[in-house]
């Protein structure tokens, strides 16, 4: 699925990265913690969170992240956002769907979960 | 005329100052260390070893000590990352190594982090890892990444 086919399943919001949703998502990670998402995560997945602090932006470039979804309607604050058009083309989505709808949707759709194979 | 002998062997170093509670600038000197490394062509699994590194070794000095240096130094054949903070020091450190040992606070937690994965997630990425604290005068944390095969 692309991010764009993702977001219109989702009903979800872009908040930056509009240019990039052409991307293919075939796995996907779920995590609230960082340093899980630092030691487990592979790389080119979409990660699903509802953690939105910086930190999330930071950790998603880090582990080289297709996309960023924030689930429960959870949306960063305004100067995260703004970090992240600065410095990255890195697209940042939010849905209403709650973290369990958001994984079983996609699962559901063939989005695999994300083995890390590169560590 | 003599011969020149000498062998040029670039070594690039990168220096960050950490604060107490400045939490943000481990992700942004593991982002920026990233694209320098990319810029260096350098091999995507090795990038993610040294930026995860970085990102939890600049977390500890930001949360547990008062200040402290990120340094970063890049050799042909390994890249070394540095932490050197004054602080409390960890009073035990096969403890600290321990998975799911943490003393963070209830806000790092809420940031993400405290999960007691630092430490663990260092030696995984890092082909050689030396800790040498003092409690009460600081940590000296030193974790290599060679580019051969582990």
């Amino acid at each position: 699925m692309t991010l764009r086919e993702i977001q219109a399943y989702l009903g979800a919001e872009v908040l930056c990265g509009e240019g990039q949703l052409d991307r293919e998502v075939h796995e996907a990670f779920a995590c609230d913690l960082i340093s899980e998402m630092l030691a487990s995560a592979g790389s080119h997945m979409l990660l699903i969170t509802s953690l939105t602090n910086a930190h999330v932006i930071h950790t998603a470039e880090v582990i080289d992240a297709l996309g960023v979804i924030f689930v429960g309607g959870r949306r960063p604050a305004e100067d995260v956002i703004e970090i992240v058009k600065k410095n990255s083309s890195i697209p940042i989505l939010t849905t209403k769907c709650q973290m369990f709808d958001c994984c079983g949707l996609l699962f559901a759709r063939g989005v695999q979960a994300d083995r890390k194979d590169s560590l | 005329m003599a011969v020149d002998t000498f062998q040029f062997t670039p070594k690039i170093n990168l220096e960050f100052a950490i604060r107490e509670k400045d939490f943000f600038v481990a992700g942004e000197s593991a982002s920026r260390v990233k694209k320098t490394l990319q810029q260096l062509g350098m091999q995507q699994e090795i990038i993610k070893r040294v930026a995860v590194i970085i990102y939890e070794a600049a977390m500890n000095v930001a949360i547990h000590a008062s200040h402290g240096m990120l340094r970063v130094f890049i050799s042909p054949e390994a890249i070394t990352i540095e932490t050197d903070d004054a602080g409390g020091g960890i009073p035990d450190v096969d403890l600290a190594m321990k998975e799911g040992y943490s003393t963070a606070t209830h806000e790092i937690r809420e940031m993400g982090f405290g999960a007691g994965m630092g430490l663990p997630n260092i030696r995984q990425c890092a082909d050689e890892l030396k800790i040498d604290s003092k409690v009460g005068v600081g940590t000296l944390l030193q974790a290599t990444v060679y580019f051969t095969n582990r």
